[in-house]
């Protein structure tokens, strides 16, 4: 197998009797976008800043296009990093922000430094600004010039920690989109560290789901989504509804569960881990949730009546009382229309069905 | 109604002036007044009357004499060289002692970092003149102290260079020694304000960008911290340049710093217009550059 461009290998690290990151092995391919996700405290930042240098691992080891980065020093790593808060140096100008890292290539003449700089400025559309200092841009600038100033020594990684955190929201969605096209222009690989499901989601090609210290999950943002292997990653990407279940059968391809709080059975796709009498979780994203008047033709249908509803504008959010248990389901409101236009109303006596292929069995 | 209707104006405007005036009051009283009669006192006549100068009659009403002096006599300009010269020494050796003190400070963990603060502010709690008399006792011909410095010296230079004990009192370098003892901590203390403030994200974004710990150093740290440098710097030189009690005790007599000169004038002379115009000169020597400096400063700060 060829050696995959960054390789994690078994990476611990402790402070004192704190672990951050446990035994963390992963593998990002060369031009990719990874993200680290998690939660405050997950030790995804530390592992970032592993990555960048500021840390060494207590065990483990990371190898970069083939190196072993073991006791190599942050200023002698092909690695740059955006830092959440930019970290720009405000006694400088733009340019010399963006220029700052391009002295210590030695062997660049003055004229291809000024060049480089004019064309990383260019790439984040900064030029009018260049000789601004950082006090006198916005936020949304600055984290331009702090990207422009992290890609001007062409890296081999690209580490970005939250980068659209700091931005609003409208600004956050189009500087989205404008990161992953100047990545797929550059060709670096990035690895962004964020809390925000949907950034990572948006972002990367590939996540990594962390908690305590330890990968949960790693695959494509799809994978991540509709197959959780955990019902920690089932929680944190999007919402979801989770009942306890009990197997208690095999029907190939699916799994027959005993459900007590909608209360009846239910057909689910089948995990191969799971053992007839074993206690699950059985999970159903909300909106894999159909909801109805009439009782579906759908092997999984319940009836309950709504508690409460909420209207989005694009879809509205039920929430519908079964015998043990509380469902949350979306609907798309498809017609347009006032109250009339609702698939059901308050109180009113609903059938919600769902696919066995939606329904989702966690064994851990 | 009159009295509520000036309860209202003073409440909305009152509070507001008696803040903002109070301050402008003690300074025209206390210090532009005094400035003010010392400036005049500067332009008197000296006369052998109580107080010592008088304006007008057969005296002109303004003399010039005692700046003309100033200006003329070697006396006085030595006396502004060696103040500036020992000053400005002290200020830098300060500079050069606190700063990596002041660095250290902001690199400890927040409670070692309040222990050794503590420990920059303790020697205000005994006595100004009581240190200095320690030192005093220390740089004794027959001090332990100098006894160590002296057999150190002897031990590293030919035997033909030995001494038997290094003649440190009453001279220039006690004074800049002691003024750099008991100035220090009005360099460490602006000089840690100012590095406290910086974000280290900014040393690991210029350690990324690949610069070794001692280019982090030159490219971020001392540039931005430049302000408090220049605080330290000033709240060491200005009053050293102007001291009085350090160089009178430990100093050589034969090459007075102005401090004592002024100070001579005033009480074993009795030419207060002469003390009064060398106090003005003082003041003028000190007050433009740092007129300057905070000109600029206030242009930089306007930019923001």
């Amino acid at each position: 197998m060829e050696e995959p461009f960054l390789r994690i290998e078994g990476v611990s690290k402790s402070f004192g009797v704190f672990q951050a990151v446990k035994d963390v092995s992963l593998t990002v391919g060369k031009g990719e976008i990874f993200a680290l996700l998690g939660g405050s405290g997950c030790g995804k930042t530390t592992l970032l800043r592993m990555l960048a240098g500021f840390e060494e691992p207590t065990a483990g080891k990371i190898f970069l296009d083939g190196r072993d980065m073991s006791g190599v020093p942050p200023w002698e790593r092909p690695v740059h990093m955006m830092f959440q808060s930019y970290a720009i140096f405000p006694h400088m100008t733009v340019e010399a922000n963006v220029g700052y890292g391009l002295k210590h290539e030695k062997a660049m003449s003055k004229a291809d430094r000024a060049a480089r700089v004019a064309e990383m400025l260019d790439l984040v559309q900064l030029t009018p600004f260049a000789k601004r200092k950082p006090h006198q841009i916005s936020g949304g600038q600055r984290q331009r010039v702090a990207l422009a100033r992290a890609l001007a020594r062409q890296p081999k990684l690209l580490l970005l920690d939250e980068p659209l955190a700091a931005l609003d929201k409208k600004l956050r969605e189009h500087t989205q989109f404008e990161l992953m096209s100047i990545q797929e222009r550059t060709g670096v690989t990035f690895i962004v560290v964020t809390h925000d499901q949907e950034e990572a989601m948006t972002l990367a090609d590939r996540i990594a789901v962390m908690d305590k210290g330890e990968v949960k999950q790693i695959g494509s943002p799809t994978e991540i989504y509709e197959f959780p292997n955990s019902r920690f990653v089932a929680g944190f990407i999007g919402s979801v509804n989770s009942f306890e279940a009990t197997v208690i059968g095999r029907e190939r391809p699916h799994l027959r569960l005993s459900v007590p709080g909608l209360g009846g059975e239910v057909l689910a796709r089948d995990v191969p881990a799971a053992v007839e009498g074993q206690k699950v979780t059985l999970a159903v994203r909300p909106e894999k949730i159909l909801l109805g008047k009439e009782r579906s033709a759908s092997a999984n249908s319940f009836q309950g009546h709504v508690k409460d509803l909420a209207y989005f504008g694009k879809d509205s959010l039920y929430r519908v009382a079964l015998p043990d248990a509380l469902v949350q389901a979306h609907a798309v409101n498809a017609r347009r229309g006032d109250e009339g236009a609702r698939v059901a109303d308050w109180n009113d006596d609903v059938w919600l069905s769902f696919e066995p292929a939606s329904a989702i069995v966690l064994v851990g | 109604m009159s009295t509520e209707g000036f309860s209202r104006w003073f409440d909305r405007k009152g509070w507001v002036g008696l803040v903002i005036g109070l301050p402008y009051v003690w300074l025209v009283v206390l210090f532009l007044l005094p400035f003010l009669i010392v400036l005049a006192m500067s332009v008197a006549t000296n006369t052998p009357t109580a107080p010592p100068f008088s304006f007008g009659g057969e005296h002109p009403w303004i003399n010039l004499g005692a700046y003309e002096r100033i200006a003329t006599d070697g006396l006085y300009v030595r006396a502004f060289l060696t103040s500036i010269f020992n000053a400005f020494v002290s200020a830098m050796l300060c500079l050069l002692i606190g700063y990596p003190m002041a660095l250290g400070l902001t690199r400890v963990s927040k409670s070692w970092r309040n222990i050794l603060l503590m420990l920059v502010i303790l020697p205000f709690w005994t006595s100004f003149l009581l240190r200095v008399y320690a030192w005093m006792g220390l740089m004794g011909k027959n001090s332990w102290f100098n006894g160590l410095l002296t057999d150190a010296w002897n031990f590293l230079v030919p035997i033909d260079w030995a001494v038997k004990s290094i003649p440190m009192m009453n001279s220039n370098f006690a004074v800049v020694l002691v003024m750099v003892y008991t100035y220090l901590p009005f360099m460490i203390l602006p000089l840690y304000a100012s590095l406290e403030r910086l974000d280290p994200n900014l040393d690991e974004a210029a350690m990324d960008l690949g610069s070794r710990p001692a280019q982090v150093f030159r490219d971020v740290t001392l540039p931005q911290s430049l302000p408090g440098i220049i605080a330290g710097g000033m709240l060491v030189f200005i009053p050293a340049a102007g001291e009085l009690v350090i160089p009178t005790l430990v100093g050589n007599a034969s090459q007075p710093m102005i401090g004592r000169l002024i100070s001579d004038e005033f009480s074993q002379a009795r030419d207060w217009p002469m003390a009064a115009a060398i106090a003005v000169a003082l003041l003028v020597l000190m007050v433009v550059p740092t007129m300057i400096y905070s000109h600029y400063q206030a242009k930089a700060e306007g930019s923001k």
